[in-house]
């Protein structure tokens, strides 16, 4: 009887326990969105998203040049990384069963876990350090080898996942594999290599280690690929460590902005993988 | 020799077989052998066929002459090969890893197997419908029958519509999707799907139809249906079908080839004849035990 009552406590507490640790996860979420937002909303007008920075004392001006280059940056990455991932991810499902597949799933698993300033310190040393100059395209470089295993991986699996009945149906009309490939397998996987790819360019939005020393910062405006740019998280970097209450608030402006990006995107994904799956 | 023999055993099980055909089997049998042999229509010599995965011997040792314009019925037990020995026929066996043939099999007289011939191009001629139905879901009713032939070229297919129409009656779907030519094929029902995939394979224009287990995911109002049609189809294409159902085989080929697994588990031929004369007057015991239903 003891025991019973013993081992019913111990059952009660530990999915208390279980249920706040729940909610302390949610919480923090919470916080962090809730804090950036009031910190955040007080930047925002609309000069902040059409004009430039202003010298340090002058007030106004905004961070145009940051959202424009934080867009060349990930179009630049994105470009980069989704031809590469999407043949990569198109070999290992339909070719990769053999040492060399797993090689490459192997290598893109590291890859996906090697630290981000790692990541651009190779982007430095690769391209950065030979032309002699911080450039937009050293910035997307590095946040396409990022965004590589994600998308690698996730093609693969999404193409994995159709069934082998339908290349056999395909392969039996008497059509080559590449044929099979691109007309039935991957229109079959189109919206899961979508969200795939859609995640790993929000995922990357993010990143600002690997941007420090190749896409730079640029206080000016610039949409030239081969002279440093402004992005979003290299703003918020500067301004939050400036000693500037204006460019602290801007900082904060910056944040947001990002923030609202990236969590927009996610929703939109899954609200389209989830009307895809409904149909 | 007549066609049709009543009492003997199997008959007694199977009731009705066969159906009553005006050429005695041997004599057509004989001059189509020749005809497969000096290479001028769509038939098959199978020559010594072996095939299997890796170390595995899935089918071992078998020859024998599919004729053409017949419909030929591979039946045996689960496992004894009949699946692999249809995929060996348009070279779709080796698609899977670790896959392996040897043996050859005469095309109209040319070894499909032969260095330097293209599976592609095997396939073309020897098309296949599969046991569950696999339109592309991402195509229409249409597409999915254009679809051979258009992704096999670049540019515009001439004529494209007419023989997406001519491989839909074909395939006795025309009445049933001609409004309904640009919706999606995974929308239409079992038995629709088998007939589209079978208008699929048609509109290549193949000379040999590889049918495995086409009516087995089917009702039997469908299979009937399908059963009706490779009939009809019968008279311009040379039919493999494999079947897990005897009744099937006895109504609708002309010839059956029984396969079984053997004590190392590959699958060899055990006894290959006319329909009904397997079916009434099996030569091999194995065969009568099998078609009585002692076992399998």
């Amino acid at each position: 009887m003891i025991m019973l009552l013993w081992r019913k406590s111990v059952n009660r507490l530990m999915g208390v326990m279980t249920a706040l640790s729940a909610l302390l996860a949610a919480a923090a979420l919470l916080a962090v969105l809730g804090y950036v937002a009031l910190n955040g909303w007080r930047a925002l007008n609309v000069d902040f998203f059409l004009r430039l920075p202003t010298p340090v004392g002058i007030p106004g001006g905004g961070v145009s040049n940051a959202i424009v280059g934080s867009l060349i940056v990930i179009g630049l990455a994105t470009l980069f990384a989704v031809p590469i991932g999407l043949g990569a991810g198109i070999y290992l499902s339909e070719f990769g069963d053999n040492r060399f597949g797993d090689l490459v799933r192997y290598l893109a698993d590291v890859l996906s876990g090697v630290p981000s300033i790692v990541v651009g310190i190779f982007a430095y040393a690769l391209i950065v350090a030979r032309r002699g100059q911080f450039s937009a395209l050293s910035g997307g470089f590095a946040l396409g080898v990022m965004m590589l295993p994600a998308i690698t991986r996730t093609t693969e699996e999404m193409l994995r996942m159709v069934p082998n009945s339908l290349r056999e149906g395909s392969l039996a009309l008497g059509l080559p594999r590449w044929r099979t490939m691109f007309s039935v397998v991957l229109p079959m996987a189109r919206s899961g290599v979508t969200t795939g790819i859609v995640l790993a360019i929000a995922r990357v939005a993010g990143e600002t280690a690997p941007l420090l020393f190749t896409a730079f910062g640029n206080p000016f405006w610039s949409v030239d690929v081969q002279q440093p740019i402004a992005t979003l998280p290299h703003t918020v970097f500067t301004y939050a460590i400036s000693p500037y209450a204006d460019w602290q608030s801007k900082a904060w402006g910056t944040a947001l902005l990002l923030t609202g990006f990236v969590c927009l995107t996610s929703l939109l994904v899954r609200r389209f993988s989830r009307q895809r799956q409904g149909a | 020799m007549t066609t049709r023999t009543a009492n003997t055993p199997a008959t007694q099980v199977l009731g009705k077989v066969g159906r009553a055909r005006e050429a005695t089997a041997p004599d057509h049998a004989l001059r189509c052998s020749a005809e497969v042999a000096a290479g001028t229509s769509g038939g098959l010599a199978v020559n010594d066929l072996g095939a299997g995965f890796g170390s595995f011997l899935a089918v071992d040792a078998i020859s024998l002459q599919i004729l053409p314009n017949k419909i030929t019925a591979i039946i045996g037990p689960s496992g004894s090969g009949k699946s692999t020995f249809l995929r060996c026929l348009n070279r779709m066996h080796e698609e899977v890893r670790g896959a392996w043939a040897r043996g050859s099999v005469l095309l109209d007289g040319k070894d499909i197997y032969a260095a330097g011939t293209d599976p592609v191009q095997v396939r073309r001629r020897v098309g296949m419908v599969f046991q569950k139905p696999n339109p592309f879901p991402t195509m229409s009713v249409y597409e999915n029958v254009a679809a051979g032939l258009r992704l096999n070229r670049f540019g515009r297919v001439p004529g494209l519509d007419e023989i997406v129409e001519r491989a839909l009656v074909r395939a006795a779907l025309w009445d049933e999707v001609k409004d309904k030519l640009h919706q999606s094929g995974a929308a239409l029902s079992g038995g629709q799907q088998q007939r589209l995939c079978i208008a699929r394979a048609l509109a290549v224009q193949p000379e040999v139809l590889l049918m495995d287990e086409p009516a087995s995911a089917l009702d039997p109002v469908a299979t009937l249906k399908i059963e009706e049609l490779m009939r009809e189809l019968a008279r311009d294409y040379t039919i493999v079908i494999v079947t897990h159902n005897m009744q099937q085989a006895a109504r609708v080929s002309d010839y059956t080839a029984f396969l079984m697994m053997d004590e190392d588990r590959a699958g060899r031929l055990v006894e290959f004849g006319p329909t009904d004369q397997l079916f009434t007057k099996p030569k091999d015991r194995r065969t009568e035990d099998y078609i009585t239903g002692r076992f399998g």
